[in-house]
């Protein structure tokens, strides 16, 4: 049974009464210790569709359809009690500003054991041992006098490391990390990365890692979903949809990223246009303003979701070959 | 944090003598004479400069001001130049506790009302929760110290006759007449002090709550309760206290108003007959030690901010 499956979840912003939909349908499934990709740009309701899983939606933010079952249980069902229950316990998440996601008047120590005592029930010493621990294991040297200090005293590297510290304090059988490098100098992104995946591998821990750069998935994920204003646009294993992108815009987002397997010298291809405003309503495929492959099809109807990709025109091997 | 701590103190010490020959000099650029409200016009010219010459008024500004700095720093401030002739520090050390109490016990009656008003209002922010605790601090801001204290006298000193209308007692007569004589004066100063405690707890409490540290706390299963005492007040009350520490201003002047209404001989009683009466002496003793208590209030300001916030510490 998958750990996690969530079934044409969508989420509205509601404002006076009116309900602007920004993320629509979104259906994808995580097994127990695989850790699955969610890649797009900024505003493809990426974030937003893995809030939903923690709960921890903006109270301007409301799930109008769908259901995110896990374990057998549809979260969205649970009241806010049992849901808090359920985080930190059964799922955690390491977020994307390590500069502002610790509380910067409490210790590093203090943010840690808080969710062990409340999460394990363990007493302050017993939950203060294992910090240490937790700490020695996401690779904070000199773990008992770090826990005495505060946010301020640990660089932007050190303070992710604490936050998948705090991530993985009570054990969660899921993880969620929102752009967990993105903030961090690029020396450090694989270091945290290699981090994140050595350790969900040796706890069991299934990983939802949610990015923009579709470059460093193929190394760390087993599944991809490319999501692009608010739909899953392709989903397939990571290997493939990097080697070979059938969705336009999973085409792009490869361009628009260096990798090391291509020609130096071949420049970087931005995708022309900006992300779709969910406030514009579009007819056809959301993408075909930004799409060179677009025929007239795109401008009139939206392209359906095969269960691998959402267009009318996937680009299959040979044509991308061609182009 | 020593290194803070007396760099502090020696900031404020620095600041009482800067403020003790401001004083000085203010008081002497003031229009009026001492010796014409003594004498009214009564007084021959000789006896006027009989006078002056007592109080050494005749001498030139900087003797005066030198004799009198001198002096203040051994605690000698002078005598009353009006009535019996008292010593300032006498006055002051007798009107001084009663402005404490009554500073202390306003502050308190505040705290106890903005810290949970404050917090109700911007967890539950456009309920009619928060709606009554807005109309409240707008009316508590509204009516003036002294409307109230006059209202709080009607209807529980005159009409309930629960509690005494006017007087004081020290704390050590007991708590409780010392406690009954005092709570409708801090009352009457603390309502209005809530009020802008509970709107600046209100709106701080509304960003800090927003912050991304609130959501990881959230995002490890914390109750409600400890994510707005834990994480989010401490956060809050850093804005929040050094308004606080400016404010406390209020409670001073609210002080002088209010302890006129309930007949309370404290600083404000004397501050006002000294200038009354243009008795030096007084006045520049009154105003130095109301400059004395902004100063330890900044000061304690300061320290606080050095115990909630540690990044304060080490800078």
């Amino acid at each position: 049974m998958a750990l996690l499956e969530v079934r044409d979840l969508t989420i509205a912003l509601r404002a006076d009464g009116e309900d602007t939909t920004l993320v629509q349908g979104v259906s994808y499934q995580i097994e127990p210790g695989e850790t699955l990709a969610l890649v797009g740009e900024s505003g493809s309701g990426k974030s937003l569709s893995s809030l939903a899983v923690m709960g921890l939606l903006a109270k301007e933010l409301v799930v109008t359809s769908g259901e995110i079952v896990m374990e057998g249980e549809n979260l969205l069902d649970l009241s806010d009690e049992e849901m808090r229950r359920r985080r930190g316990r059964d799922m955690a998440m390491v977020f994307q500003e390590p500069m502002t996601s610790l509380n910067p008047v409490l210790t590093i120590g203090a943010q840690i054991i808080e969710s062990i005592e409340e999460n394990l029930g363990l007493s302050r010493a017993a939950a203060r041992e294992r910090a240490i621990e937790l700490l020695k294991e996401v690779g904070v040297a000199d773990a008992e006098r770090r826990l005495k200090q505060y946010p301020h005293h640990f660089s932007g590297g050190m303070r992710q490391r604490v936050m998948i510290a705090i991530a993985l304090a009570a054990e969660p059988k899921l993880i969620i990390a929102d752009e967990p490098t993105t903030a961090l100098d690029v020396t450090i992104q694989a270091q945290i990365l290699d981090l994140m995946a050595r350790l969900c591998r040796e706890h069991g821990t299934a990983l939802v890692l949610i990015t923009h750069n579709l470059g460093i998935v193929a190394r760390y994920a087993q599944r991809v979903n490319v999501m692009y204003s608010g739909r899953i646009v392709e989903s397939g294993p990571a290997a493939e949809i990097y080697h070979n992108p059938r969705h336009p815009y999973s085409e792009g987002l490869l361009q628009s990223v260096p990798r090391l397997d291509q020609d130096r010298s071949v420049p970087l291809a931005p995708i022309k246009g900006s992300p779709a405003d969910p406030f514009m309503s579009i007819t056809g495929c959301r993408f075909h303003p930004r799409c060179d492959y677009a025929g007239p099809i795109c401008r009139q109807t939206a392209p359906d979701f095969d269960g691998s990709v959402a267009c009318h025109f996937p680009l299959d091997t040979q044509q991308k070959d061609a182009s | 944090m020593i290194a803070y701590i007396l760099r502090r103190l020696i900031g404020a010490v620095l600041v009482m003598l800067a403020v003790a020959t401001l004083v000085f000099f203010m008081l002497r650029l003031v229009p009026g004479d001492p010796i014409a409200a003594m004498l009214a016009d009564a007084g021959s010219e000789e006896a006027r400069e009989a006078i002056t010459r007592k109080l050494g008024l005749d001498q030139p500004l900087p003797i005066q001001f030198g004799r009198w700095f001198g002096n203040m720093l051994q605690g000698d401030l002078g005598a009353s130049i009006y009535g019996s002739n008292q010593p300032v520090t006498k006055i002051l050390l007798e009107a001084l506790p009663r402005t404490m109490s009554l500073a202390f016990l306003s502050f308190i009656i505040a705290l106890l009302i903005a810290v949970p008003a404050g917090i109700i209002s911007a967890t539950r922010k456009n309920t009619a929760a928060d709606t009554t605790v807005s109309f409240f601090a707008f009316v508590g801001l509204s009516m003036p110290d002294f409307w109230l204290a006059i209202l709080l006298i009607i209807v529980f000193a005159a009409n309930l006759q629960w509690l005494p209308a006017i007087g004081y007692q020290p704390l050590s007569a007991g708590v409780i007449p010392w406690l009954s004589h005092l709570i409708l004066p801090a009352i009457a100063i603390g309502t209005g002090f809530s009020a802008i405690i509970a709107r600046m707890i209100r709106s701080s409490m509304l960003e800090v709550l927003q912050a991304d540290y609130m959501r990881t706390a959230a995002s490890k299963g914390l109750p409600t309760r400890i994510l707005l005492l834990r994480h989010a007040f401490p956060n809050a009350l850093i804005p929040v206290i050094t308004v606080i520490g400016i404010a406390f201003a209020l409670l001073i002047s609210g002080a002088v108003v209010v302890e006129n209404v309930f007949a309370i001989k404290g600083l404000g009683r004397v501050l006002i007959q000294g200038i009354q009466n243009r008795d030096y002496p007084v006045v520049q003793g009154a105003v130095l030690v109301v400059s004395a208590f902004f100063v330890l209030s900044n000061l304690l300001v300061d320290l606080l901010y050095a115990v909630i916030d540690p990044r304060i510490r080490y800078s």
